[in-house]
């Protein structure tokens, strides 16, 4: 199938970027989209082009480093990671948009490739547990509820990609943030450090520059991972908690 | 750009706290206005004596108008925190979002989104709208300052000459639509903010059908009275 791609390039973090187009001809529909810009770049460098620079690395799906902007939507049309997308999504004669991640936070190093430290420090904040390290502890001492331990692995799903804030108007990282201390605050390890955890959480996140939420919900629908909505509601809860305390 | 960090009591999330706790405070008073409003159809006399009991409402213990002092004040109050808060945040989110020459995404495809709420678009906008409109309307049926189709002692009559014009009641009803479609989203959003919210997606949660029948009830409410005066089915 052919397919037009208008992809943006911007050759390092201070320069100007711009939409450029290129035309394949021969795209097969079963090729994943990271795929058809690997032959696009094969042909940019046979032909002495600078290839378009993106991200990725287990493009199977979990890893959360590939992630662009399609058509305006992160991650594409379809509820997964743009290395899980596949060409048959599209039709022949399709143009694609393609733009990086967009976000005060997440500033463009290179074309697609943008900068997500912000996520580490977030999690370096609190996202964690203090717990002794060595050999896995007995599973059976610390027994949780079978509901609680769905729904913290369904919170821990998240891969980190972005997709949340780069499809929140407000560039808000408030699902990512909410994912990690819902996923750590539903179970008993996580408890401790619940107050302390959303606390300064909350606050790398807005010294990030990150925006706030107004509960619309586009993260959920770019979610490739499907967090719920409701991880959101449950951060509010913990913060307000956690403030109430002298 | 990695700021400094600013304590959690000031975050973007407690921003929103004090956005929605305002926020709700004034969707109670729309409740009762709505309520003392509706009295409308029960004729000059009962409006006249409903609006004359607001300010006697607690003697002795409140002097006259008591109770009204405490209403405007702390819906003032509202007010001025509910704004400053869209302020705040309505600027971090615009440097947050990452915009370069007016765009966010150069793609023109998505721009609407693929989830959210017609009522979210226009929160920002007819926040300006209705605020705008509340300085009118205090100016028109509360100081009696502006007064289209006659001024009068009686509150009633007031309301009466104001809807019998066409163009009052006309933007009056595009104001009420305004604080319907902001309440639609805002109501939602408020209780979401608190921590209310337990589904997976907006439209699953209970808080959804909750916010779109208060604001309609709130919508409807307020545009009944003018409706029926304009019409001619009472005053």
């Amino acid at each position: 199938m052919k397919i037009t791609v208008r992809i943006w390039r911007q050759k390092n973090a201070e320069a100007k970027g711009t939409m450029v187009s290129y035309e394949l001809d021969e795209v097969d529909e079963n090729m994943s989209f990271l795929e058809m810009l690997d032959v696009l770049n094969e042909k940019l460098t046979l032909e002495g082009e600078e290839p378009v620079a993106f991200d990725s690395d287990c493009r199977e799906g979990i890893c959360g480093s590939c992630g662009v902007v399609i058509n305006g939507e992160a991650h594409g049309p379809e509820v997964t990671t743009t290395c899980q997308l596949h060409m048959r999504t599209f039709k022949d004669g399709d143009v694609l948009d393609i733009e990086p991640w967009r976000a005060g936070a997440f500033p463009v190093i290179k074309d697609l490739v943008v900068d997500r430290g912000a996520f580490d420090r977030i999690i370096a904040a609190g996202g964690y547990i203090t717990a002794p390290t060595g050999s896995a502890p007995e599973a059976n001492s610390t027994p949780v509820p079978k509901e609680d331990a769905d729904r913290a692995f369904e919170a821990a799903t998240c891969i980190s990609c972005g997709a949340c804030v780069a499809a929140c108007p407000n560039g808000s990282a408030m699902l990512f943030t909410a994912a990690k201390v819902a996923h750590l605050g539903l179970l008993p390890q996580g408890q401790p450090e619940r107050d302390s955890r959303v606390i300064n959480m909350i606050e790398q996140h807005d010294a990030e520059g990150f925006g706030s939420c107004t509960n619309i919900g586009e993260c959920t629908a770019a979610c490739p991972k499907g967090i719920p909505l409701d991880v959101i509601s449950r951060l509010n809860r913990d913060l307000m908690g956690a403030l109430a305390k002298p | 750009m990695i700021k400094k960090r600013v304590p959690a009591s000031r975050s973007t999330v407690a921003t929103k706290y004090a956005m929605a706790v305002s926020g709700l405070i004034m969707v109670s008073y729309l409740i009762l206005h709505m309520y003392g409003n509706l009295k409308v159809f029960a004729g000059q006399q009962k409006f006249d004596e409903y609006s004359h009991h607001i300010r006697t409402f607690g003697e002795p213990i409140l002097p006259y108008e008591g109770l009204l002092w405490i209403i405007r004040v702390a819906l003032v109050a509202s007010i001025v925190v509910h704004t400053w808060a869209a302020i705040t945040l309505w600027r971090r989110n615009r440097a947050a979002s990452g915009y370069q020459g007016g765009k966010r995404y150069h793609t023109s495809k998505g721009a609407r989104g693929f989830q959210r709420s017609y009522a979210s678009f226009t929160l920002r906008w007819g926040g300006i709208i209705i605020i705008l409109f509340v300085v009118y309307h205090l100016l028109h049926l509360t100081a009696n300052v502006v007064a289209p189709g006659g001024a009068s002692d009686s509150p009633y009559e007031r309301v009466v000459n104001g809807f019998e014009i066409w163009w009052v009641t006309v933007s009056y009803t595009i104001a009420v639509l305004a604080v319907g479609l902001h309440l639609w989203h805002g109501i939602w959003s408020a209780l979401t903010t608190l921590g209310q919210n337990y589904s997976s997606t907006r439209l699953r949660s209970r808080l959804t059908p909750l916010s779109w029948f208060v604001s309609a009830v709130i919508t409807i409410g307020f545009l009944l009275p003018p409706w029926a005066i304009l019409l001619g089915i009472t005053g």
